[in-house]
């Protein structure tokens, strides 16, 4: 049985579930950023996973060897880490702002200043 | 901590699984700027949240049921490591056999990031760049009038940190660019260039204080080099086209197409290098100001 072949995908789904409930069950908003990244890391390694081939070498073109890992996913990922942190940047930035705006970074505190405020208008 | 000692874990599955260049990355990245960034962030924010979840179980329940579904597609799914999956069938034999006659430089990672997906790679350096401006727009420009004061960095007192530091920074920078220039030939290119020197300049601000970095790198030259790495890069594709050839087709940048990819895998690993060494300092600098003001003002 082969059963036992597709472990990545499992430990990507483990690492990815795992952020999705970060992102779901709390209303902190820094921690949905980090459920986020963990969310990120785990497609990340979902891709670079994928394209290793058993008994080939990383993907630099040599005489020695034959056998390489596939180079796209790893230029896809690579750029993709550096994007992701660019924008994991543009996120926290906006939880900055909300943070002087409102004095806190959980959303039920955030949402019931907001209704407050509807009220008092 | 525990976020930078996930990443550096992350990096090396990816050494493990022959991404030498991503493990690079995911190193610089995941260890040192994101980890700082978060806690600069959380410095502000307070290190306790709120205990209350919304609704842990229903949340659980959804979590369960979507990773049993992913579960059962994965039965469909080829082995680890299978020479015969779709992944490895279509492009990729092209890529390691053709990149030795279409370009002929050794690392196969960089001429598909800089040549065969050229195109894709200027959308992801427009990307980061945008970002910058956005981290810019909403938080360097402040309402409030500029009060810091020039108080000694809470690192100074450490001799220790503050000499190691001191002696650490110059090889950083150093391999920086060794891993910039040596990028064809084996592990590297801009984006991992890009984020180690940063990483250096990051040390510096930890050291000496934010607003020393500030004055050393000089904010108005950065923000200006992080536009003009994009533009290098966009105008080695206009060359192109003035030369006869299409958007960043290299081969018409020289007499000989081999000689004209390799120009234009330097030059626009260049600008990359510029853009994301730039746009991460950038980032980290103007976090750490903003957060540091805010910490001053309640304290």
């Amino acid at each position: 049985m082969n059963f036992l072949e597709q472990y990545n995908y499992w430990i990507v789904i483990i690492l990815m579930m795992s952020g999705f409930y970060i992102v779901i069950a709390h209303g902190n908003l820094i921690k949905k950023m980090i459920g986020l990244t963990v969310f990120q890391t785990s497609v990340f390694i979902l891709y670079i996973s994928m394209s290793k081939v058993t008994a080939g070498t990383a993907p630099i073109l040599n005489e020695a060897y034959k056998v390489y890992s596939n180079p796209l996913p790893h230029v896809l990922i690579l750029t993709a880490i550096v994007v992701g942190i660019a924008t994991t940047a543009l996120g926290l930035a906006l939880v900055v702002r909300i943070k002087e705006a409102y004095g806190s970074v959980e959303e039920d505190l955030i949402q019931e200043k907001d209704l407050q405020q509807e009220g008092s208008e | 901590m525990l976020m930078g000692v996930y990443s550096l874990l992350t990096a090396s599955f990816f050494v493990l699984m022959d991404a030498v260049d991503v493990a690079f990355t995911e190193a610089a990245v995941g260890a040192g700027i994101s980890t700082i960034l978060m806690v600069t962030v959380l410095s502000m924010a307070g290190r306790f949240e709120n205990r209350q979840l919304h609704h842990p179980r229903i949340a659980l329940f959804v979590v369960l049921i979507t990773g049993v579904m992913l579960v059962y597609g994965t039965f469909d799914m080829p082995a680890f490591g299978d020479l015969n999956a779709p992944v490895q069938t279509h492009v990729a034999p092209y890529y390691l056999q053709q990149s030795a006659q279409d370009i002929d430089i050794p690392n196969v990672v960089t001429s598909v990031l800089a040549s065969y997906r050229g195109f894709d790679t200027f959308g992801e350096v427009v990307v980061v760049f945008t970002a910058v401006i956005g981290v810019l727009a909403m938080l360097e420009f402040s309402r409030k009038p500029d009060t810091t004061g020039d108080e000694p960095a809470p690192m100074y007192q450490h001799k220790i940190l503050r000499i190691v530091g001191k002696i650490l920074i110059p090889p950083i920078m150093l391999f920086a660019l060794y891993v910039q220039f040596h990028g064809e030939y084996g592990p590297g290119g801009g984006f991992q260039a890009g984020v180690i020197f940063a990483a250096a300049i990051i040390l510096h601000a930890m050291l000496f204080g934010v607003e020393s970095t500030r004055k050393a790198v000089s904010m108005p030259v950065v923000k200006v080099l992080a536009a003009v790495g994009v533009l290098i890069y966009g105008s080695v594709g206009v060359v192109a086209m003035l030369n006869g050839g299409r958007f960043l087709e290299y081969n018409a940048l020289a007499e000989n197409p081999i000689t004209g990819q390799h120009v234009g895998i330097i030059i626009i690993e260049l600008g990359v290098g510029i853009t994301v060494a730039t746009a991460m300092m950038l980032i980290f600098l103007t976090f750490a100001r903003r957060v540091g003001k805010a910490n001053g003002d309640s304290a």
